[in-house]
């Protein structure tokens, strides 16, 4: 166990390093939520005052929204690294050194966790200096990195998986086109539940994006519900280390066509 | 672990293994089996597509064989592959350091995956930059260095535990004639000093001659013949003689060139491919007189002679049934 958690430990660091020697690329991830949150919610502040949509500031409204689908785009691109090393020799190499399958799958999450802890609390000071308020404090803004961590952990734990299933860059463009924008728009991350169509609430009480945004939104009212969240990231929990151990056993189809 | 070292360093028995099923299947290799003793350069040579490769990845636990068994440092390799890892140094045919990493960042690294202590696996990466001349750029992005010295970080990453077994696949790929003997010269320290063994693949035969104490030919997913570069090439009787056929295969020459050169008493083994006929003579200066009366006979006009003592070239010639460039372009276009 404990050369489990520092194999973790040495992956996490080497992701780290390469990510802060090219700090653009964390630049570049936050482009598109800068779009929804300062030009989306502009051009639609107005829908807050849409009756039973039950908020006065859509910017209050949008940003735990736009923080979780942040992580969520971000991390479906996880699995690049492991198809970079995969062309490289690197995968191989750690392949055939006692670094277990596991290890290099929480690696990578945990990197992943890191990174979106630091997009979620810019995107939360980008809210902030354009006027949302976060009535529920402190704890309110460490339980929406909790449930966004998770959040991105299952995207990430897809991304990977399908990153060794296929080793096709492809496949992770098709994530990002056919499933995270879809999920994100089949949820109420911009549209108040009340306010969503039948179908579209129904779909979204299945939806991972959804858990997130309602326990995220709740966590930062003035007196949240705390069995809200507790239930949602609970169901997170559940599916990051089901997507976790769906990750790891990937290594084994990535062995057996090699 | 056993503590002695046996006299076996690897051992593969009849390994198969095939890629893809139905049409689509390809028999990678076919029943492959060869013993590796410890501390020397044990060439697999081989053109491309031989299965070469898919022998290292199965040896070095990166893929499982369909049939056969294998063991690496007295360890099986399918049933306990946690252990065979602790005892390997793998360097794969693909750059496999991180470009966004320093040399030294690199091999600090490895070491510290390996078990060793933050102080223990900065000191041997301090000791493998210096054996390999990389000092100077120790703190330089390895992405940015030479082709040559990238390679060697490759293969000092394989070294930084220590192994009893180091496989090389492919590792003067790519590299420019220069580079390439910096990286023989290397090799070569490599085997003499700790007892380390060394299972090198290569498709050149320059290379496996060089290097290689004991090797196996590789061909078509099978063995095709085993010995020292030496005893293979004391297995052929006399010189080869090569002659390019001004004409190419043209006019049905190169098979009246067959016959007639394969009639001159002394000659042996003749074969032509692509416009070039090869034959085995006991003795070379006492022959070519009668190859060229028989050419000159059967009216084939020889472009170049050539006559050299036996090769590695001879030898798989004559037990893989083809020339080695030849089959390597063949099949090279796996790579």
């Amino acid at each position: 166990m404990t050369t489990f958690a520092t194999h973790t430990g040495l992956l996490t660091l080497r992701s780290l390093r390469t990510l802060s020697r090219q700090p653009a690329y964390l630049l570049f991830t936050l482009v598109q939520p800068m779009v929804w949150l300062l030009l989306f919610g502009q051009l639609f502040s107005k829908v807050a005052e849409l009756p039973g949509f039950g908020v006065d500031s859509y910017l209050e409204y949008l940003t735990p929204g736009v923080i979780v689908m942040t992580a969520m785009m971000s991390a479906g691109w996880s699995g690049t690294t492991f198809i970079d090393d995969a062309e490289r020799g690197v995968l191989d190499r750690n392949l055939t050194s006692p670094l277990s399958r596991g290890s290099l799958i929480t690696g990578s999450l945990v990197h992943q966790g890191i990174v979106t802890v630091i997009q979620s609390l810019i995107v939360f000071g980008v809210g902030l200096l354009a006027g949302a308020r976060y009535s529920g404090g402190v704890t309110g803004i460490l339980a929406v990195l909790a449930c966004t961590v998770l959040l991105a952990v299952v995207f990430a734990a897809l991304s990977d998986a399908l990153a060794l299933l296929t080793r096709q860059q492809e496949a992770l463009i098709g994530v990002s086109q056919f499933l995270t924008l879809p999920l994100a728009f089949l949820s109420s991350v911009m549209m108040a539940p009340a306010l969503l169509p039948g179908w579209v609430a129904e779909v979204a009480r299945f939806n991972p994006v959804d858990w997130a945004a309602v326990a995220s939104r709740e966590a930062l009212t003035a007196d949240p519900d705390w069995g809200v969240v507790a239930w949602r990231a609970g169901l997170l929990l559940a599916l990051a280390l089901l997507m976790g151990w769906l990750a790891t056993r990937a290594f084994r189809t990535y062995q057996r066509a090699s | 672990m056993p503590t002695a070292r046996s006299a076996t360093a690897i051992e593969a028995v009849n390994l198969g293994k095939t890629y893809g099923r139905g049409g689509k299947a390809v028999r990678a290799l076919d029943g492959v089996s060869f013993a590796v003793p410890t501390g020397v350069v044990f060439g697999l040579l081989g053109p491309n597509g031989a299965g070469k490769s898919t022998t290292v990845r199965i040896l070095s636990t990166l893929s499982r064989p369909d049939s056969g068994t294998a063991s690496v440092a007295g360890v099986d390799v399918r049933r306990e592959p946690a252990r065979v890892r602790r005892a390997i140094g793998y360097v794969s045919q693909k750059p496999a350091f991180d470009p966004m990493a320093t040399g030294r960042e690199n091999l600090v690294l490895s070491g510290r995956v390996y078990g060793l202590s933050r102080h223990d696996a900065r000191e041997r990466a301090r000791g493998l930059l210096t054996r390999f001349g990389l000092g100077d750029a120790a703190d330089r992005l390895a992405g940015t260095w030479s082709g040559g010295m990238q390679r060697k970080l490759d293969v000092a990453m394989g070294l930084v535990h220590r192994p009893r077994v180091l496989f090389l696949d492919e590792p003067t790929t790519g590299l420019d004639p220069e580079a390439r003997a910096d990286l023989w010269a290397e090799i070569d320290r490599l085997a003499a000093g700790d007892g380390l063994t060394v299972l090198l693949t290569t498709h050149y035969l320059e290379e496996a001659d060089r290097l290689a104490a004991r090797l196996v030919i590789v061909d078509a997913g099978s063995v095709v013949a085993e010995g020292s570069p030496e005893q293979l090439k004391n297995e052929l009787r006399g010189d080869s003689v090569q002659v390019e056929l001004a004409g190419g295969d043209a006019d049905g020459a190169g098979h009246r060139a067959r016959h007639a050169v394969g009639a001159v008493p002394g000659v042996a083994d003749v074969t032509v491919e692509g416009g070039v006929l090869r034959a085995r003579v006991g003795n070379g200066a006492a022959a070519l007189p009668g190859v060229l009366a028989a050419l000159d006979a059967a009216g084939v006009e020889p472009a170049a002679i050539t006559m050299a003592r036996p090769s590695l070239d001879d030898v798989y010639l004559r037990h893989a049934g083809r020339a080695f460039r030849e089959a390597d372009r063949a099949e090279g276009v796996l790579v």
